[in-house]
Order: structure tokens, then C-alpha cells, then sequence
């Protein structure tokens, strides 16, 4: 570090000014252009917070009620945006609340940065009180992380942090400052970083690994391409558009990949994994080249990996080295970013439509509507469906709302019947599964795209972990529209007891309190349906509402999410019931 | 030897010199759980740079992984690993053994020889040997001292070179540029 900061400062002709390292940290933030941030005070941080109140102006905080909101809500913002999140929290418990939201942003690579207070330096190892080794703590589930004890540390180590969260992979930063770092001053100056020598963002694209992918996908006769969150991240949306449809190749997504085509597009084919469509998931073992870009082979994907795609050749378009034969053997494997590879992708594919092969699709999309979408959509049952809800928010957001869910069965049927037709609308927490980030992370997304319809989907049990972030939507008057889909169960828990664990229900009922005297207790705008004659009324209610609006819907108690793929089994043994 | 047999690797990890860094690099392993058989870290032959020397037993399909999960880190340069056949590689052991021994038990003098061990320092308590070589051999130094009674023993990790040529110079004045 020191040698480079000898060389970022030799290359710096900004004028210097002396100021604190708490102010520095804030002017650091405006210079990397942060307007909103989300945390939570404390008496290791408050230095920078007596900074915020006087940069006010400038830089917007956001109080959440707990610091895990914070950065479930820094989440959010960065989903949506493609911008860096960031969350601040005190020393000791405000540092270890965060880590939960640390982990969700490292395995579903959101850039993320945190800033934590830390005791003074003198104190470090005292056991001082609110002092935790957050640096050790959070070094599992960061991509990157240090402790600055001075000042003068500070601009260097803040410019790093921006870099190295946005660049390549994104993941999140962990700072943790002392306290004493805040106060004292130095000469202060503020330098972008561009470059970390020992660390390559974005791998250069070989060619000749395109012209190998190329000449696979211009032979095969069954190619399926499985796309993930790095044509998202990657912003590569458009090329992958030009690829699928010039090549005629069927696409399915990944739950982190949803929405970077539309759903209405012809050529996508719905989403792989445990719950995703019967066609695509069969199929994936049917193909002769399986073309994954920008996705991991999360076990969710593929199922049992002795019996995944075996008859397939594998193309890896993939900027993280790591990910490279790590769970699936590729036979060929593109390093580098999914924009720049797609563009070199393209001239080199033949035009074409595969009809045969595409029926295959429209045959078991045909058997899985009758089976599960049909009941789903138009059941016949009293009780309303959580699919229906969605065919609802379809209908009054025209496809167009950013649908940010939690996890549970909610998630899965959110996933599988929202209409996705603008990107980066699907946030949810996919690798780590995060009940509680749903409310938390459409705040932040309303707030960083206030002109997008933002619809919080929860179930019951996700709900309540994060519920008093309630009072974050009432200050910061978000106008998120927050829907509850209550079962009074833990359903995704229930459904796995119904059918591994012969019913036994252990602690998956929920007896529930009034949800809508809770919003309105925020002073929410607050509805509840348990008809199917309201519900069409009232989502149009809520849609048309200009400021935040509760919506709970009391849906069937004991409804299962199908296609299931079982833990442990095959993708071509997906149950449809 | 097949890629799912397991065998003693040399793992060589070139780094930026950082605190944390050790348990990042620890980490990794722990969460996969493999055992770590020695660790060392020291300076490299490039001025900043540290270098790391993990041994561990696996099989070459996982090692590779590995060396993905430890290259991602931002603060590794390069990593690299080798079988214990295509390094140069030494581990110290150190012995420390009562004073009158030495005098009592003429054998001992004859082992230490035979051995090519060295005494580091006598006083009228205690002296120290030292051996280094490969872990067999302080293994069998230790096995014929044991039955006179050790004090103290200790081994310490393995270092090596490599019979090939590392390109981590090269490299590193690439990333600079």
C-alpha cells in the first residue's frame, strides 16, 4: 500500500486542503459520486455522521431501523442501478448486523461498499466496548477489506474500495475506520483508483476460445444457451438479444439472470432450477452444446452434477477464472467480460432457427401449462393463488415494475409468472437466500429509481425479519409498494416437510398479527384481501396509489411451488406435482 | 499419477504484503476442509512482494480449483502449484536434548554425524541440534535420538524452488506497466 500511495500522490496535482479524516471519508463518497447512502449511527461512526449532517446537502442518508436493512437496501439500490451500494454502521453490533447483508451482496456479486467505525487504535485488542475484529469477521464473505487506524489512509483506501467493488466481478468492500482516524486531520486530496497491480478485473477475451464456441454453436443442432446475472451486470443485454436471435437458439435464465430479455420474447424459454420451467430444465439434458454465460452452476441450476448435461458439449462464457470448471466440465471456455465476447460472438455465428428443436419446448411448455400454470393462474379452488397475485401486478404494471421479492415460495412463483419486460427488474436474493431482503432491498431500489414502479413481494414468515423497515418507507416517504402473501406458514419449509418429511410440520405455522394495523401504524396506506372478487381492485389500487401501499393477500395455506426438482436429484427429473 | 489421486502439493502464493491476508488465504482452505501440513511465509526474491508456501494433500483436479479461489483474492499476484518432485525443497527440524547426554552417551555424537546434523549450541543444561532436509530424514533423526530422551522437538515448514522457471518477474513488471 505504501508504495502506492507515494505513487497516487506524486501523480496528484489537485491542491491539498487540511481537513479530518471524517470529513475526508464523505468528500470521498461525493467524489465517487454516492447520493444516497443507507446506515445507522453509533458511537464509534458519529464523527462521520456529524460530517453527513453538514454535507447534507450533498449526500442523502437514509436512517434504516436496523443496519442488516442497510445494506439489503444498499442492495437494492445497486440492483437496480448497476451503481456501487453503500452502507455505514458503528463498530461492535452495528458492524456484525451488517454481515448478513455482506454475504447476500458476495455470493450474488453486488458491488457493495461498507464503511464501519472502529474503537480507537490504542484500544484495538483491548476488548474496548463495540469493538469486534470486523475485519476478520467479514474476510470470508468480502471480496475485498481493511482497517484504516490513520487519516491519511483514508482517501487511498476509499478509492480502492469503489474500485475494486464495481470492477470485474462486482462483491462487496468492507472499511473499518477507527475512531481516531476520523478525527485527526491531514492534507487532504482524492484520487479515482483505476488500477490494483495485483489484481485483473476483467480477463482479455481470446479469440481464438470465440472461434472455438463460434464453430460449436454453428454446428450443433440442439444448442440451449443458460444465461445468468452477468449479462445483467455486464450490461450486455442487447448482444445477448443479437445472439439468440440471429443464431435461432432457445435461452433460459438462471434467477439472477431474469429479465435481461424479456419475458415475452420468443426465444426465451423460462428459467432453470429447482422450481424453474419443465422444458428448459429436461432439455438441459437433451442438448448437444449447453452455452452458459455469465452464470455459476449453482447447485440450484443444475441438480445432481453426475447427471447434469452429460451428453453436451459446454461453452463457458465466464469473467471469474474460478468459476471455470468448477462445478461443470466446459469444453470450451470464454474469459472475460459477456459484452465484449458476445460482440466478437456474433459476426462469427450463422444465421439460424432450429424449428424442430424448439417445438420440443412448446410441447413441454404445453404440458407444464396444463399441469401447474393453468391451476396456478386460473385456479379453480377457493383460495386465491400466489400466481395470481402476480398475473395481477402483470396486468397494472404492464410488465414494466421492478419486482423485488424475498425468499420462500413467494420468490419462486414471483420468479416464474412476473413479466420481466425491462431489465434489471427481478431483485432478489438468490445465492444466499436471504429471508428478511425483500422489504429493505426495494427501498433502496425506489429510492435509486424513483421513476420505476417498484413492488415488494414477501411471504409471511421474510416479512416480519425486516418488518421494521416500515418506518424507513414512512421517513424517507418511499413509495414502495410492499405485498404480503400470507399463508400463515413458512411455506417453502412446509412444502419441503409435506413431502420429505411426511408432514410434520415442525415450527412452520405461523400464527400471525394484524399486518395492516402494523402499516397503518406507520402511517401506510394498508389493504387486505381474502377474496378472489377484490383482488384485481385492489393490486389496481395499490398500482395507482402515488405513495407506498400495503398490500396483504391471504392466499391458500398449503399450496406447493411446482416444478420441483428434488435436492439431489437430476434436472430431467423435475416433478410437475 | 491420476488427477483424483490425492498427493502432497506445494502450493506458492505470491503476494502483496498484507495483514490480513493470511487468514483470507487460510480461509479458503478451512471452508473446504483441508488440512494445511505447513505454512510458511517470508519475503520473496521480489523487493514488496511476499511469498507464501502451503503444503497440502490433495488431488490435482481440487488443487486447481483451489488456485482459482486464491488467485481471485485482490491481493494475490500469482499462484502456483507443484508436486513435491518438481521442487527443491528443505524443512529444519530442531532437537533439544540434556547436556549429559551428550557426554554419557558416546552414540549420540556418531548419530548426529552420520546424520549430518549440526549442534547449534551446548551449555551445561542443554544443547540443540539442527537438521534440515526432507521430512523423512528429520523424521529418522528424531526416531534414533528419541530413545536418549528429547527435551524439545520442533519442525518447521517446507520452503522450495522450483526446478522450473518461475515467470512471476516478468509478470509483475507487466502488471506495473
Amino acid at each position: 500500500m505504501d508504495t502506492q500511495t507515494m505513487k497516487s500522490q506524486e501523480k496528484s496535482t489537485k491542491t491539498t486542503e487540511r481537513i479530518s479524516g471524517s470529513e475526508a471519508i464523505v468528500r470521498c463518497l461525493i467524489e465517487e459520486g454516492v447520493d444516497i447512502l443507507y446506515g445507522y449511527p453509533g458511537g464509534a461512526i458519529m464523527p462521520v455522521y456529524d460530517e453527513l449532517y453538514k454535507y447534507q446537502d450533498k449526500i442523502h442518508h437514509v436512517l434504516t431501523r436496523h443496519e442488516q436493512g442497510a445494506t439489503h437496501s444498499a442492495q437494492g439500490y445497486a440492483r437496480i442501478s448497476g451503481r456501487v451500494g453503500v452502507a455505514i454502521a458503528t463498530s461492535g453490533p452495528g458492524a456484525t448486523n451488517l454481515i448478513t447483508g455482506i454475504a447476500d451482496a458476495q455470493i450474488d456479486s453486488t458491488p457493495m461498499v461498507c464503511i464501519t467505525g472502529q474503537v480507537p487504535s490504542h484500544l484495538l485488542g483491548s476488548d474496548a466496548f463495540q469493538e469486534t475484529d470486523i475485519v476478520g469477521i467479514s474476510t470470508p464473505v468480502t471480496k475485498w477489506n481493511c482497517q484504516v487506524t490513520r487519516a491519511e489512509d483514508i482517501p487511498e483506501a476509499l478509492a480502492k474500495a469503489f474500485y475494486i467493488a464495481k470492477s470485474g466481478r462486482p462483491g462487496p468492500v468492507l472499511i473499518d475506520i477507527t475512531k481516531d482516524a476520523q478525527f485527526n486531520e491531514f492534507d487532504f486530496s482524492y484520487e479515482k483508483c483505476t488500477h490494483v497491480r495485483s489484481y485483473i478485473p476483467v480477463p482479455e477475451t481470446d479469440v481464438s476460445k470465440v472461434e472455438e464456441a463460434a464453430k460449436l454453436i454453428n454446428a450443433a443442432k440442439k444448442p440451449l444457451i443458460v444465461w445468468g446475472q452477468g449479462i445483467i451486470l455486464g450490461e450486455a443485454e442487447e448482444q445477448l438479444k443479437a445472439v439468440v436471435e440471429k443464431a435461432g437458439i432457445p435461452a433460459a435464465w438462471t434467477i439472477l439472470g431474469a429479465s435481461a430479455i424479456p419475458t415475452s420474447h420468443p426465444l426465451n424459454v423460462g428459467m432453470v432450477g429447482m422450481h424453474g420451467n419443465y422444458a428448459p430444465n429436461v432439455l438441459t439434458n437433451e442438448c448437444d452444446v449447453l452455452i452458459a454465460i455469465g452464470m455459476r452452476f449453482d447447485d440450484r441450476v443444475t441438480g445432481s452434477l453426475n447427471t447434469y448435461a452429460k451428453q453436451a458439449k459446454v461453452i463457458h462464457f465466464e469473467i471469474d477464472p474460478a468459476e471455470i470448471d468448477k462445478n461443470v466440465k466446459t469444453d470450451v471456455a470464454v474469459l472475460g467480460n459477456s459484452k465484449i465476447s458476445l460482440d466478437l460472438l456474433l459476426p462469427l455465428l450463422e444465421q439460424n432457427s432450429h424449428n424442430e428443436w424448439h417445438q420440443k419446448f412448446k410441447d413441454l411448455y404445453e404440458i407444464e401449462y396444463e399441469k401447474v400454470i393453468k391451476n396456478d393462474l386460473y385456479p379453480t379452488k377457493e383460495g386465491i393463488t400466489m400466481a395470481e397475485v402476480l398475473k395481477e401486478i402483470n396486468i397494472q404494471s404492464e410488465g414494466k415494475a421492478a419486482i423485488v421479492s424475498d425468499v420462500g415460495q413467494h420468490q419462486m412463483i414471483a420468479c416464474r409468472y412476473a413479466n420481466f419486460n425491462v431489465t434489471k427488474s427481478n431483485i432478489t436474493s438468490g445465492g444466499l437466500g436471504t429471508m428478511g431482503f425483500g422489504l429493505p432491498a426495494a427501498i433502496g431500489a425506489k429510492m435509486a429509481a424513483p421513476d420505476r414502479e417498484v413492488v415488494s413481494i414477501s411471504g409471511d414468515g421474510g416479512y416480519q425479519m425486516t418488518i421494521q423497515e416500515l418506518g424507513t418507507i414512512f421517513q424517507q416517504k418511499a413509495a414502495v409498494k410492499v405485498v404480503v402473501l400470507n399463508n400463515d406458514f413458512l411455506g417453502m419449509v412446509r412444502q419441503w416437510q409435506q413431502l420429505f418429511f411426511d408432514k410434520r410440520y415442525a415450527s412452520t405455522e405461523m400464527v400471525n398479527p394484524n399486518f395492516v394495523a402494523i402499516a397503518e401504524g406507520y402511517y401506510i396506506k394498508a389493504r387486505k384481501v381474502t377474496k378472489r372478487e377484490d383482488l384485481a381492485e385492489a393490486v389496481a389500487e395499490m398500482m395507482q396509489s402515488k405513495e407506498a401501499y400495503f398490500l396483504e393477500v391471504c392466499v391458500e395455506k398449503e399450496d406447493n411451488v411446482f416444478p420441483m426438482i428434488p435436492s439431489g436429484a437430476s434436472v430431467s427429473d423435475i416433478r410437475l406435482e | 499419477m491420476s488427477t483424483e489421486e490425492k498427493q502432497l502439493y506445494s502450493v506458492s502464493i505470491y503476494t502483496e504484503n498484507n495483514i490480513g491476508l493470511l487468514n483470507r488465504i487460510s480461509a479458503i482452505f478451512q471452508r473446504r476442509h483441508i488440512n494445511i501440513e505447513s505454512l510458511n511465509t517470508s519475503p520473496s526474491e521480489i523487493e514488496g512482494v511476499s511469498k507464501f508456501t502451503i503444503v497440502v494433500n490433495m488431488n490435482e483436479v481440487n488443487i486447481k480449483k483451489i488456485l482459482g479461489q486464491i488467485e481471485k483474492q485482490v491481493e494475490v499476484i500469482k499462484a502456483y502449484y507443484h508436486s513435491l518432485d518438481d521442487i527443491i525443497y528443505q524443512i529444519a527440524g530442531l532437537f533439544k536434548i540434556k547436556s549429559e547426554l551428550l557426554f554419557e552417551e558416546r552414540q549420540i555424537q556418531n548419530i548426529i554425524k552420520e546424520s549430518n546434523a549440526r549442534i547449534v549450541t551446548v551449555n551445561k543444561d542443554f544443547f540443540v541440534v539442527e537438521k534440515s532436509g526432507k521430512k523423512e530424514e528429520i523424521v529418522e533423526l528424531y526416531n534414533k535420538l528419541s530413545p536418549f530422551g528429547i527435551m524439545q522437538y520442533t519442525r518447521s515448514g517446507l520452503i522450495a524452488v522450483t526446478k522450473e522457471e518461475m515467470k512471476i518477474s516478468s509478470l509483475i513488471e507487466s502488471y506495473n506497466n
